[in-house]
């Protein structure tokens, strides 16, 4: 049995304090006044060398307009509207700022939860030889999954309720009414039905959560292998429900940030992202458990195994970022490039930056048999993965929610420092719930002499 | 120098040739080759031979490949011949690169496969028409045979081989 020691505990919450106070303090200094952002505007714009030509040719346009007044009259008007559209649609994007950062944090851990859950019933599915004794890490990180996934959908909800629709412009009715691509899906994009759609998916995936876990711990002191087999049977199902849950999630919680957008792979896609992370939380947990003294039984064989996951699944993910960006690099659509656009434009680095972390670092680092063996590499190569994928992550939301008023600052910080706290507290926790091996699983003995 | 006299042990089941493998080994007999009908995993390095480098020229062959796909749609593409296609740019290889990924990947494949498989090929000295070097045609079908060397020592030797499972035990004077 496994004790959640008081250090980690407390670590934990700090974590969790840290990140609350951060959190309180991006939504608190997010709310910006019409005349500060039209000040922070003119001061960047001063700073940028080609904003003087522009601001240049836009005074002399509004001279010609007073020059020629009656008739132009209307083109004031209009031009007066521009700017204060354009400072409310800054201040707009300065106030979705914290939101975005919760999400993104938010998403990103229930993301490894729900990862681990897949991998998990592809373990008993498919009767792995080598991976039971690691189940008990991986049931416990799916605890996380049922809080997590429910923040998430609390999240998305208060930002269209208590929020000023931060984060779904399309739950706002003002834009529905004046945006026909909307009005067109509003039978599918509409409160109600995302919060009924989020509870079916939390509900079943919580449910499978709860029967293999049951069956698991039922298995360690029965006299035969019905147990296993019933959690055979609810695994196979599950992943038929999983992946298209899955994919509608991605389509809900991610992809209708940008309304207008869409593109058929998006589920994979996120999925791939929330496979290589799930897996990668696995070895990260599973040294640090052994470097502590628990999982005797885990060797560098089993670690051999979980790495070569983490090198496949990288390939996996780039395999699907770079289909669904070229394939409407290529065709070029309007309504679907400008996604690519606007990454392009304002998330060079991020978004670049995120295909070296993701697929260039670990394809050289995990190439290699014998560095799949050694804890620490993998250790290295696994916090790079888990990084690449919360950036991969940001720029889902970012550029939809923020636009470019983006930084990686105290708000999203914060927000993966109070859910990494809130991560780890609920992770070990249930990891004392049951013993680390599972007695007597019939793969048990094949897994713990598994041999590379 | 290699021995004049070899004892050529055959056996029937790949299980019982690992075992005799490892007593053989422990027992400082020299095992000079084990002919078998199908790769047999872990026999390499119970024989103790050395960790194989193929992966190595196999990563070589790639960055080969990958060069080669890079160089070769930059003279066709955007050098020799520019077209036009889709209304994609063909004056700049980068702004176009996204279209040559595919070829970048599958030629890095291609040849991190093909080069390698022929590099086996060549190492293990294998090429068309070479007379088969295998001693006993039974190892083709359903047979092992390890070649142990003999110095002086050969009823010993015949007496362990015997106690480990094998079948047939011939001895064989390679000297001509």
């Amino acid at each position: 049995m496994y004790t959640f020691s008081n250090k980690l505990k407390t670590f934990s919450i700090i974590l969790m304090v840290l990140g609350l106070l951060g959190v309180g303090y991006g939504f608190m200094t997010s709310h910006k006044s019409f005349e500060e952002v039209e000040h922070l505007l003119a001061t960047e714009e001063a700073h940028h060398g080609g904003g003087h030509a522009e601001e240049a040719a836009h005074s002399e346009s509004s001279k010609d307009a007073h020059a020629a007044q009656d008739d132009h009259g209307q083109e004031i008007h209009a031009e007066g509207n521009a700017h204060q559209e354009h400072v409310e649609h800054v201040q707009h994007q300065i106030a979705n700022r914290p939101w975005a950062a919760i999400y993104v944090a938010a998403f990103f851990f229930m993301m490894i939860a729900l990862g681990v859950l897949a991998f998990y019933a592809i373990q008993i599915a498919s009767q792995a030889g080598w991976s039971p004794v690691l189940f008990r890490v991986m049931e416990a990180i799916t605890a996380y999954l049922l809080p997590g996934a429910l923040i998430v959908v609390i999240i998305a909800v208060a930002s269209g309720t208590i929020g000023h629709y931060n984060l779904f412009i399309w739950m706002d009715p003002d834009v529905v009414a004046h945006d026909k691509l909307i009005q067109g899906k509003a039978g599918w994009l509409n409160l109600t039905g995302f919060v009924i759609r989020a509870l079916i998916f939390i509900g079943g995936w919580s449910f499978y959560r709860y029967i293999s876990r049951k069956y698991s711990i039922a298995q360690d002191t029965a006299e035969d292998n019905s147990n296993f087999k019933k959690a055979f049977r609810w695994s196979a199902g599950f992943l038929v429900f999983f992946i298209y849950t899955e994919s509608m999630m991605s389509w809900d919680w991610i992809m209708s940030v940008d309304p207008h957008w869409f593109s058929t792979l998006f589920g994979w896609y996120v999925f791939a992202s929330m496979f290589v992370s799930g897996i990668t939380v696995i070895a990260l947990m599973s040294i640090y458990l052994k470097s502590r003294g628990y999982l005797e039984f885990v060797n560098e064989n089993h670690l051999h195994d979980v790495a070569k996951f983490m090198f496949a699944m990288s390939i996996f993910w780039t395999y699907l970022w770079f289909s669904q960006f070229m394939l409407i690099w290529y065709s070029n659509i309007p309504e679907e490039v400008t996604y690519f656009v606007s990454r392009f434009n304002d998330y060079k680095l991020p978004f670049l930056g995120m295909v070296v972390l993701n697929f260039v670092f670990p394809i050289l680092m995990l190439m290699n048999a014998d560095y799949k063996r050694i804890p620490w590499f993998v250790v290295l190569t696994g916090l790079v993965i888990l990084l690449g994928h919360y950036i991969d992550i940001f720029n889902m939301i970012m550029p939809a929610t923020v636009g470019d008023r983006w930084f990686i600052g105290i708000p999203e910080i914060s927000s993966i420092l109070l859910f990494a706290g809130l991560f780890i507290f609920v992770v070990f926790t249930a990891l004392t719930k049951a013993p680390l091996l599972v007695k007597r699983y019939p793969f048990k003995k094949e897994s713990e002499e598994f041999h590379y | 120098m290699e021995a004049s006299k070899v004892i050529h042990a055959i056996y029937t089941d790949d299980d019982i040739l690992m075992s005799a493998v490892k007593k053989v080994k422990a027992e400082r007999h020299h095992i000079e080759e084990i002919y078998t009908p199908f790769p047999v995993h872990g026999l390499d390095k119970a024989m103790g031979l050395a960790p194989t480098r193929i992966a190595i020229t196999s990563f070589m062959y790639g960055l080969v490949g990958l060069t080669v796909a890079i160089v070769m749609m930059n003279y066709i593409m955007i050098d020799d011949w520019p077209q036009n296609i889709g209304g994609k740019p063909s004056f700049s290889y980068l702004e176009n690169m996204p279209a040559f990924v595919p070829i970048m990947f599958e030629l890095t494949v291609f040849f991190a496969a093909h080069l390698m498989v022929i590099t086996f090929y060549l190492r293990s000295k294998m090429w068309p028409f070479k007379k088969a070097e295998n001693p006993d045609p039974r190892t083709t079908d359903d047979h092992f045979l390890m070649e142990v060397a003999v110095h002086g020592n050969e009823k010993d030797l015949t007496d362990l081989l015997k106690k480990t499972g094998a079948v047939e035990i011939n001895l064989i004077d390679k000297a001509h």
